[in-house]
């Protein structure tokens, strides 16, 4: 099997040696294809041994233990390999920070606190050249999020298949974005070594961010009445934004990780009907009781983070989406980061399946639960008929390093190109060295 | 009683006063003019009856203290009062030698910052900008006198005088080295007169102070300079004439002579300058924090005396369950054992003074000394800390310290044991001069009276009683509460009379002396009235209890560290039996299957099958994989700094110099299957700092955590970081990659003429000191060791085009690079790193978050490994470090690496590129017992550490890990309820200072500087703090 896939590689490489400028996005589906004999992965927790999948048009068509193959499909024979959902990115700057230290490609966060007019959309970029590392790990969707600010502004979800934001977008601009003042007590000044620490601000901070976050409804409060009036006198573009909100075809994020934080986002699920998604939650697991009453769902960030105190359990952040399942909060895992670039996503849920998570758990915090929260369940997340054909086969266990190798990808149907950047630079040397 | 503060003002005895003032010239100064009268007196005294502690060991009844003219003139019993003498009775009273605190900055002005020196991206500040033919650097400043400087204040002295203190040791508190003390009395007199010794100390420290130079910016950068700084002196003693006049250089071979103190200020920081002493032969007096007791063998091992400060945190306010999760289970251990400090000194036998220093308030000291007693510190050693022993370190034990004959007449007179808690200093004489302190508490006012009101209506007779506290009563049938004060003299009460809206005030003044009063008052009504009284019997109520001492209270542990799962033993070394596990040796054999491995005296003693051994500890291995404990060539853990960027060349700093043994990241890497690692200094310079292999011995100190007989590696960097790309105001040479390779190149010639230079300056004589000739240049020299191949260089490097450039400067000077760190575009260049003889060290999968990383892929390591290099893969960063193993894994999904080649660049490669393979690194018998037992195959995203083994001893234990964590909840349950008692406690016996709001401690991450990293929310970066 290793062998046949080194061959496979080699032709890959042989046959797609060009620069990632020709890395083109695929065509849409014209022939029904059928994925036969693999282990399929729905997404939502059911496993389904030598199975069948079948797309046509886009769309999904059955999904099942294999049965007769459908007249005139393209059949791919899958067997000794695993079909998933493609994987979602649950909130990332994908597209808007090309380099995270040249300010000159960032388009991510914009000056102002209440931007509830700005939309993260406009300024996806569907060339950047991280996207197709992404498609390559097994990632098919991204939610667009915008950065700064206190109201950052408005996320979109995107397939990341696209020859422009236009067409890449899945469900748009359907998040707000709210940055939490942190409540967390400050210590002023800057202490520490050969530093004489600066006098500590009189203001308490804890009681700083209250009144922020006082302001930040009163904002909303004032969006409320203005969104009654019939023909408001003068237009205002941030009242006018929420409406989406309002409406409920907006969900609102709360980006935050302390439990005083959490609270106050519960809050104002309460006080203004928001649909309240918590995007960091670090501490989540503190008041998941609370979370799962409220119907408070969670993003989680950092995965592959360190414990917030030393005195906290070693493998904490692994363990806490065990903790949130356990007590029935809808959640998903993320992955933010900055370095390698949001690839790892499914080892992140593969993490969370080493500390608490079944696989198949680990598998819908990265697909199904993430669809939920992004509220495109009804178009993907999961491998059921009627949902978009995002759809990837790997050579084993998608969330294991050991056993992740995409081999196929489709979006919306469409085959996905799986080289990328890192290929041809790996091909372009292996050249060089002539290394079979 | 005779009111002792009557003094008779004594006449004729100016002949004496003549024939003294030329002997000692201490009472008055002949030079200055005298604007008035000249009023000369010999101020001469004796107190009688008086019980008189002359020292720490030695209490005398009913004793005699006479002085004059400032000295003491006899102590003791059998005394005669000489007849010019004024005669104080101190029947029921207490003499003690005043206090001496010897780490004070009294009177000393505090030096203001000028300007900020430069952070990570802010402007350098390369030269000092201090005029005059001072040294090179702002921070070394020997040539600052004390007693240049010094001027009385007299407000701050009579902080001081309250609480006891005599005399200080006063110095400025400001830079690297900070020159002279001067040792004061806390006389009000004229700066000339209070001056006992003029430079009596020399003074250091680890913090750079008001300094704006850049250099240095980190604490190994400090300890640096403080090395080179004793190098120069001892070489411009002997060869200055190059240097011309360097008024610090010869300021620092004068105070030399002079006790040597070192604030350290922290157990670490103690023991890092203990370290600097040894290597010039200079025991230093350490200025401690209140930690010690954490490390205390440490401290005894020092050999050195302390200053320890009465500092202990206040409680935590625990009023708030989301306030006190950010609060750390050492924070609130640290809270109930800090009193336990002085203690523990006493116990090891180390010898200490007390210092007033880091007190919000001298006020306090009385309350923290009592409170060290408490914690087992005994009233002997707490007197001489005050007394005695900082004479002694100080070196003026012959002048002070001591109630004897020909000292300085500096006393104090109690109305008890000084230390009681129902014990006030009534007088505090310095110099002997008197200070009153409570002089009002001098008589004893408490007992009934019998007074008398004369009213227009005619007179009333009362019971009045006083008591202690100041509560009155009047009573003449009913009984009327009331209040009174006395300072001495003065008499005041007031009570009321009826209830509520109804009640009505009197107030009354007047004399209270020789037990009798008398005044005036005045009632509600505005009606005047006299009154008279005298004693009547002392108070019938029955005494207040003796004082209970309160209870034995149980403490915490101290644990090893002193950090959450530390624990309160240092863990054993045991013979360990692996038994059934699949073993993945990295030697020809491969993975063995079934297999066990017996781990002896912390070495791997037998592989094979079946095997058994007596009195082993087996451990079931069946289904588990053991695979050599992991090595991460490239980590920034266990150190208190890790950039110092001020210049472009620090090859002269040391990581070695300021390893933190109590980072929970090494108990971190632990559980991810870490043991060994490597700290490198960071990128902010091309030339960076020398590195240190340790090996990951959680709770061990500083010294054990070093891997015993590696080499000694240093860190280089290239591009985006040393050229400081992240800066619009960078002044410091190089700005681009042509300037870097200058830089490494210029380097080189310059260590290579330093070498010359000791070459000709040697003679071969016996003896001889080199050094004395050509200045020891700790930067040349380091740089020098690479090119003998004594030091070798991990250098940061991304491009190929500055990878290249250095390894052809390298070449040049006629040496290797050891191993290539990042490295991202290794694979552009692997056939000429090949050619050179670099080992590789690499991220898995990291790419696109700067410029130099674009062209970074995910099969850089497989690219590498199959051109033949040495490749290991790191982590540079706390959290990834704990999964290595799957970093490693990467590379079978990049590329198709075979799985044992992928476990070795996380085990047996980076083993090799740090010379220590012999050791660690595979599963050979004779190694090193570092194993890991893995739940699952070792690159699996779903294996995590059963258990993690270092020399044989299990420093990870995933099991008993769980239980820590129960014990660490219990125990911080049990500090908090402790404080919340003590909130809840009455008035009384609240703590005075308050309850501290729980402030989350930030961590401040040290890393390259390089990239981002996940480290929790209370991370902040290193750049950000800056």
């Amino acid at each position: 099997m290793k062998s046949l896939l080194k061959i496979f590689c080699l032709v890959f490489f042989a046959t797609s040696a060009m620069a990632q400028d020709n890395v083109y996005p695929g065509a849409p589906q014209k022939e029904t294809i059928a994925l036969i004999n693999g282990t399929i992965h729905v997404g939502n927790g059911q496993v389904i041994e030598n199975g069948m999948v079948v797309f046509e048009k886009g769309k999904i068509v059955s999904v099942g233990s294999k049965g007769t193959t459908p007249a005139g499909a393209k059949v791919i024979d899958v067997a000794g390999k695993h079909v998933y959902p493609g994987l979602i990115l649950s909130s990332s700057n994908l597209g808007l920070a090309e380099v995270p230290s040249v300010r000159a490609t960032l388009d991510e966060s914009e000056f102002g606190e209440y931007n509830t007019n700005v939309r993260s959309i406009v300024a996806y970029n569907t060339d950047s050249r991280v996207i197709n590392t992404l498609r390559n790990n097994g990632i098919l969707l991204a939610s667009i999020t915008p950065g700064g600010g206190i109201i950052s502004g408005s996320s979109t979800v995107v397939q990341l298949d696209a020859w422009h934001w236009e067409d890449a977008a899945v469900a748009m601009d359907n998040g707000m974005h709210f940055r939490m003042p942190n409540l967390l007590i400050r210590r002023g000044g800057r202490g520490g070594f050969g530093m004489f620490g600066a006098a500590a601000s009189n203001v308490d901070p804890v009681q700083a961010g209250l009144n922020r976050i006082e302001d930040v409804k009163s904002f909303f409060k004032e969006a409320k009445a203005y969104l009654t009036e019939v023909k408001p006198a003068q237009t205002n573009p941030s009242f006018e934004a929420t409406r989406k909100l309002f409406n409920k075809e907006q969900k609102f994020y709360i980006h935050c990780n302390v439990v005083k934080e959490m609270l106050i986002a519960v809050e104002f699920a309460k006080e203004f009907g928001f649909d309240v998604v918590i995007v960091g939650g670090s501490d989540s697991y503190l008041i998941a009781d609370i979370l799962k009453e409220n119907n408070i769902s969670v993003i989680l960030n950092d995965m592959h983070s360190l414990p917030t105190m030393a005195d906290d359990d070693v493998a904490q952040p692994y363990k806490t989406p065990g903790i949130l399942q356990k007590a029935g909060v809808l959640f998903s895992i993320n992955d933010t980061h900055t370095n390698s670039r949001y690839r790892n996503l499914a080892f992140n849920a593969g993490t969370a399946a080493a500390y608490g998570l079944t696989k198949e758990q680990a598998l819908s915090a990265v697909t199904l639960n993430a669809a939920k929260i992004l509220g495109v369940d009804k178009i993907t997340g999961s491998l059921e008929a009627g949902k978009d054909a995002n759809i990837v086969v790997s050579e084993g266990d998608i969330l294991d390093m050991r056993s992740n190798l995409i081999l196929h990808a489709f979006i919306q149907g469409r085959t996905v190109n799986l080289d990328d950047k890192a290929k041809q630079l790996a091909d372009r040397y292996k050249y060089k060295y002539n290394i079979k | 009683m005779r009111n002792p503060l009557r003094y008779p003002v004594r006449k004729g005895v100016f002949l004496t006063w003549i024939f003294l003032s030329f002997q000692m010239l201490v009472m008055a100064q002949p030079t200055f003019p005298v604007n008035g009268i000249t009023n000369p007196t010999t101020k001469s005294y004796a107190f009688t009856n008086a019980t008189l502690v002359k020292d720490a060991k030695t209490t005398i009844a009913n004793a005699t203290l006479v002085i004059k003219d400032g000295k003491i003139v006899a102590a003791g019993t059998n005394i005669a009062v000489p007849k010019d003498a004024v005669v104080v009775n101190l029947e029921g009273k207490y003499i003690y030698p005043s206090f001496i605190d010897i780490y004070s900055d009294y009177g000393v002005p505090v030096p203001q910052r000028q300007m900020a020196g430069g952070g990570f991206g802010g402007p350098q500040q390369l030269e000092s900008n201090k005029k005059g033919a001072y040294g090179w650097n702002q921070a070394i400043k020997p040539e600052v006198n004390a007693y240049e400087i010094f001027s009385v204040d007299d407000s701050k002295a009579a902080g001081l005088r309250n609480v006891g203190f005599g005399a200080v040791l006063t110095h400025q508190k400001d830079g690297i080295a900070r020159g002279t003390g001067t040792f004061v009395t806390l006389a009000n007199k004229r700066d000339n007169l209070v001056i006992l010794k003029d430079k009596a100390s020399a003074h250091y420290s680890l913090n750079k102070g008001t300094s704006s130079q850049s250099y240095p910016s980190s604490l190994m950068g400090v300890i640096a300079l403080l090395r080179q700084s004793y190098y120069d002196a001892m070489w411009y003693k002997n060869s200055g004439a190059k240097e011309g006049v360097n008024l610090t250089l010869r300021a620092w071979n004068d105070v030399q002579s002079l006790p040597q103190i070192f604030e350290g200020n922290d157990k670490w920081n103690d023991l890092r300058a203990a370290k600097i002493g040894e290597e010039f032969g200079v025991k230093y007096i350490i200025k401690a924090g209140v930690n010690e007791y954490q490390r205390i063998q440490e401290m005894a091992a020092t050999k050195s005396a302390f200053i320890l400060p009465l500092n202990f945190p206040a409680p935590i306010d625990t009023d708030d369950p989301s306030d006190v999760r950010f609060v750390g289970l050492d924070q609130l251990k640290h809270w109930e054992l800090a009193p336990t400090n002085p203690a523990a000194f006493e116990k090891a036998g180390i010898e200490f003074a007390f210092t007033t220093a880091d007190l919000g308030n001298t006020s306090e000291l009385f309350t923290n000394i009592r409170k060290a007693i408490q914690n087992g510190l005994t009233e002997q050693t707490a007197l001489a800390a005050l007394t005695t022993t900082p004479a002694k370190l100080l070196g003026v034990e012959s002048l002070i310290g001591t109630l004897e004959a020909g000292k300085v007449a500096n006393f104090i007179i109690t109305n008890g044991p000084v230390f009681s808690d129902k014990t006030a200093i009534l007088q505090n004489w310095v110099s002997g001069e008197r200070f009153n302190v409570k002089n009002e508490l001098w008589n004893d006012v408490t007992g009934v009276y019998e007074i008398a009101f004369n009213t227009k209506s005619g007179v009333k007779n009362y019971n009045l009683v006083l008591s202690a506290g100041g509560n009155a009563s009047l009573i003449q049938g009913d009984t009327l509460t009331g209040k009174y004060t006395y300072t001495g003299k003065i008499f005041k009460l007031s009570y009321t009379e009826g209830k509520g809206a109804n009640a009505t005030e009197t107030v009354l003044s007047g004399i209270l002396s020789d037990k009798a009063l008398s005044g005036t008052g005045l009632d509600a009504k505005a009606n005047a009235f006299t009154f008279k009284g005298k004693f009547k019997n002392a108070s019938t109520a029955a005494p207040a209890a003796a004082a209970t001492t309160p209870a034995k209270e149980e403490l915490g542990k101290v644990t090893y560290p002193f950090v959450a799962y530390g624990n309160e033993e240092q863990l054993k070394q045991e013979d360990i039996l692996i038994k059934n596990a699949t073993v993945w040796t990295n030697e020809k054999q491969g993975i063995l299957q079934n297999t066990d491995v017996l781990i002896r005296n912390g070495k791997i003693a037998q592989i094979g099958k079946n095997l058994s051994a007596k009195g082993a500890k087996e451990i079931d291995g069946t289904g588990k994989h053991l695979t050599a404990g992991i090595i991460d060539e490239h980590s920034h853990i266990a150190a208190a700094s890790i950039n110092e960027g001020a210049q472009s060349v620090t090859s002269e700093v040391r990581i070695s110099d300021n390893i933190n043994p109590e980072d929970i990241n090494i108990y971190r890497q632990l559980s991810g299957g870490v043991t060994t690692s490597h700290i490198l200094h960071g990128s902010a310079n091309t030339i960076g700092g020398q590195t240190q292999l340790i090996k990951l011995r959680w709770g061990k100190n500083a010294e054990e955590l070093k891997f015993e007989g590696a080499d000694r590696f240093i860190k280089f960097a290239l591009g985006e970081n040393v050229k400081r790309s992240s800066s619009t105001s960078n002044v410091r040479f190089p700005n681009t990659r042509m300037g870097v390779e200058q830089v490494l190149d210029d380097a080189f010639i310059r260590a290579t003429d330093y070498q010359n230079a000791l070459k000709a300056a040697a003679t071969g004589k016996k003896g001889e000191n080199v050094y004395e000739k050509v200045r020891r240049d700790l930067e040349l020299e380091a740089l020098s060791d690479i090119m003998n191949k004594k030091l070798f260089i991990t250098m940061h490097s991304y491009v190929q085009s500055e990878i290249v450039a250095a390894l052809r400067v390298a070449e040049k000077h006629g040496f290797r690079v050891n191993t290539l760190t990042h490295i991202l575009e290794g694979y552009k260049v692997a056939d000429k790193i090949k050619a050179h003889g670099a080992n590789v060290s690499t991220f898995s999968d990291w790419w696109n978050y700067k410029m130099e990383v674009l062209d970074a892929q995910p099969y850089n390591a497989y690219i590498m490994q199959k051109v033949g290099l040495n490749t290991a893969i790191n982590s540079d960063d706390a959290e990834m470090a704990r999964r290595l193993n799957q970093e490693a894994a990467k590379s079978v999904k990049y590329g198709g690496m075979n799985e044992e080649d992928a476990l070795k660049m996380v085990t047996l490669n980076p083993a090799k590129m740090m010379h220590v393979d012999n050791k660690v690194g595979s599963i050979k018998e004779g190694k090193d017992a570092d194993l890991v037992l893995w739940t699952d195959h070792p690159l699996s995203i779903y294996a995590m550490s059963e258990k993690t083994i270092v020399d044989g001893i299990v420093y990870f234990d995933r099991e008993k890990d769980a239980q820590m964590r129960d014990q660490i909840q219990a125990e911080k349950a049990r500090l908090i309820k402790k404080m919340a008692d003590l909130k809840r406690a009455p008035g009384g016996a609240r703590p005075a200072g308050g309850f501290a709001r729980p402030v989350p401690r930030y961590e401040v991450v040290l890393s390259c500087m390089d990239h981002t990293h996940n480290h929790g929310l209370l991370a902040v970066e290193e750049e950000d703090h800056q």
